[in-house]
């Protein structure tokens, strides 16, 4: 079965080291995992794990230092900067723990944006921002900018943004780190919901509530993959992470 | 890059130029200046221009004129009477001994009196030989110029300028009539073509006799000192002649004839027109140039300050730039994003500067009259150098921009 569906990400033997001063440090030291559509991804692990340079790879951001990473088939160790660009155009939305919206810019504005550097740009840009963020449910506020909105409208406008040119995956750093508990609630359900429609979604987390709510969780330490399972959804809290499991009681 | 994409652009480089107003403004300053002082030099550089093709078309390029009397400013003023007028004998001299002249009059000035039938009127006269048709062509509208005949004769016939023309025949046709200049019947018999008013001077109020009446009958008297006087004396070189070379021989030929001394000072002056009005728009074009080097480094002024503030704007904006990138931005579209808002900039600025240079010609060409003209050539090129400071001076912040490593831009605090 596994060999029918084309792999979203395919990573083989990935590493990445940086020479810091005198000191080469190893940021990956050989990651190999596969991602097949419509999959909801979890990647776990402390600061400093190599979880961020993992996900700067699979975002087309970064490339490795040895191995072979391919999205969407396409292998970006052998893209230029401009068809890198054109593949986070086309294939990735991004979702960041600050959201990253332009300030005194209106969220349809913010959501058009990766319209403007696609390549098969819809007709009307107006109209396709518009339904994703009505998809997100702010219908109601396409004109406000982003310092009217609350944090987790904020987050909403992101997504919007992420989904606008229809991508083959939504890579999302912390979604959740500068929101409340409540309306991290709320953005998972909404990511829920998206990967019920058959999109994918990577989460990079630190945060067990929010991982929980993947259906696979890759567990990242010292630059190594520690842990690659699937989880049921809601039980991972108690079974994985008994120093926080009180927090979930 | 696509009409989309730019208008998107013009429109964040419009929100960011209006987010920084003052900084902005600030900033297109040195251009402002810069560009106002390209519109004013340009504009007196092409006045410049302008008046002096009109004057060495209504002067003539190659015609000499040799006025007795010094002409040297500080020290005593010689006035009129500093030099003996010219004679004939001299006229002559010239003639015969300057082979590049090839015609030549004198003339001999005064001021009369017209009248005709009750009409009186005050007038300029001049004395000049037939040949000055051919050394300051003037043309007729009716009947003729005298002849050399007539000059030798002494007939006392009058060729009239329009203005005379309007103020004593008052509707009649001047040619074949008789008025009387200083009480003294003259035929008229031809009318030269209107010049029209050259400032404060009207060309047009003139009548012209015969050199020879003019002498005897009109204005000789105060010449009386010396016999057979042809005032001043104007020459047209023959084409191919260096006017420098042929003004000297001149100058040394006119000494002779007057006996004046080794090392005593001209009592006469010999002059080119066109080349006094050349000196003088040489003056205005120094001034000119002036301006293009304030301009030229107010422009490098204010593109630096324009590299400047785009290069704090692009720290900044380091996390948009990032985020841009993030979502699909090319390198290209980064450098063009930029660049778009350093244009913006410097053109906005230069339209200011468009404006104030207009203001400061317009003021130039009423205080000093100055002739000035501003072409549809320097506006476009006002706002063409303007972009162009855009370009350049946009272009290392744009590049930096384009440059930056989208992982770092993204975190970037």
């Amino acid at each position: 079965m596994e060999g029918d569906a084309p792999l979203l990400i395919s990573a083989r033997d990935l590493t990445k080291s940086y020479v810091l001063g005198e000191q080469t440090v190893h940021a990956l030291r050989g990651v190999s995992f596969d991602v097949k559509p419509g999959e909801f991804v979890a990647i776990m692990g402390p600061s400093g794990s190599g979880k961020s340079t993992l996900m700067n790879m699979i975002g087309a951001l970064d490339q490795p230092t040895s191995g072979n990473m391919a999205i969407n088939g396409h292998e970006i160790s052998q893209m230029n900067s401009d068809e890198l660009a054109d593949l986070r155009n086309s294939t990735i939305g991004f979702v960041f723990q600050q959201f990253n919206l332009l300030r005194r810019t209106t969220a349809l504005d913010n959501v058009k944006l990766p319209l403007l550097y696609s390549k098969r740009r819809p007709e009307n840009l107006n109209k396709a921002a518009a339904e994703k963020l009505e998809l997100v449910g702010l219908g109601s506020r396409m004109d406000h900018q982003p310092s009217q909105l609350s944090g987790g409208q904020q987050q909403r406008v992101a997504i919007a943004r992420a989904l606008v040119n229809s991508p083959h995956l939504i890579l999302a750093d912390e979604p959740t780190g500068a929101l409340d508990t409540e309306t991290s609630a709320e953005i998972m359900r909404l990511f829920k919901t998206l990967n019920a429609g058959g999109l994918s979604i990577v989460i990079v987390t630190h945060e067990p509530d929010v991982a929980a709510h993947a259906k696979r969780l890759i567990r990242v330490r010292d630059g190594r993959i520690v842990e690659d399972r699937p989880t049921a959804d809601g039980e991972i809290t108690h079974s994985m992470q008994p120093a926080s499991g009180v927090n979930a009681a | 890059m696509n009409l989309q994409q730019e208008v998107e652009f013009l429109r964040v480089a419009l929100n960011a130029l209006r987010l920084n107003k003052m900084r902005s403004a600030l900033t297109a300053l040195g251009i402002i200046i810069g560009v106002a002082s390209v519109i004013v030099m340009a504009a007196i550089g092409n006045g410049a221009q302008q008046q002096v093709q009109e004057r060495i078309a209504s002067l003539g390029a190659r015609v000499v004129s040799v006025n007795p009397g010094s002409i040297r400013v500080g020290g005593r003023s010689t006035g009129g009477g500093g030099g003996a007028p010219f004679s004939e004998k001299d006229l002559r001299a010239i003639k015969e001994g300057i082979p590049e002249v090839a015609s030549a009059t004198g003339q001999l000035s005064g001021s009369v009196s017209v009248v005709f039938g009750a009409a009186n009127w005050s007038t300029q006269v001049s004395g000049v030989h037939a040949d000055y048709q051919d050394v300051k062509p003037w043309p007729l509208t009716a009947g003729r110029f005298f002849t050399a005949d007539e000059v030798s004769q002494g007939a006392k016939v009058a060729v009239v300028g329009t203005t005379v023309v309007n103020e004593v025949f008052a509707g009649e046709e001047p040619v074949g009539q008789t008025v009387r200049i200083n009480n003294i019947p003259f035929e008229v018999i031809g009318v030269l073509k209107s010049k029209g008013s050259t400032g404060m001077t009207d060309a047009d109020d003139t009548v012209m006799v015969p050199l020879s009446t003019a002498r005897s009958r009109l204005v000789g008297r105060r010449y009386s000192t010396v016999p057979d006087t042809v005032g001043s004396i104007s020459l047209r070189i023959s084409d191919g002649y260096e006017l420098p070379r042929v003004m000297a021989d001149i100058s040394t030929l006119m000494r002779k004839q007057r006996r004046i001394k080794e090392g005593e000072t001209d009592n006469f002056s010999v002059m080119n027109f066109a080349q006094f009005a050349e000196a003088q728009a040489e003056t205005q074009k120094t001034i000119g140039y002036l301006l293009a080097t304030t301009a030229a480094m107010s422009l490098v002024v204010g593109g630096i300050g324009i590299m400047n503030i785009m290069l704090v704007s692009v720290t900044e904006r380091t996390r948009e730039i990032g985020l841009r990138m993030a979502v699909g931005a090319r390198p290209f579209d980064v450098l063009a994003q930029f660049l778009t808002e350093a244009i913006m900039l410097c053109i906005a600025g230069g339209l200011t500067g468009l404006a104030l240079g207009t203001g400061i010609t317009i003021a130039i060409a009423m205080v000093l009259k100055w002739t000035v003209a501003i072409g549809v050539g320097t506006v476009v090129m006002a706002i063409a150098v303007s972009a162009a400071v855009g370009i350049i001076f946009g272009f290392v912040p744009a590049r930096r921009a384009a440059r930056l490593n989208p992982i770092d831009a993204l975190r970037y605090e």
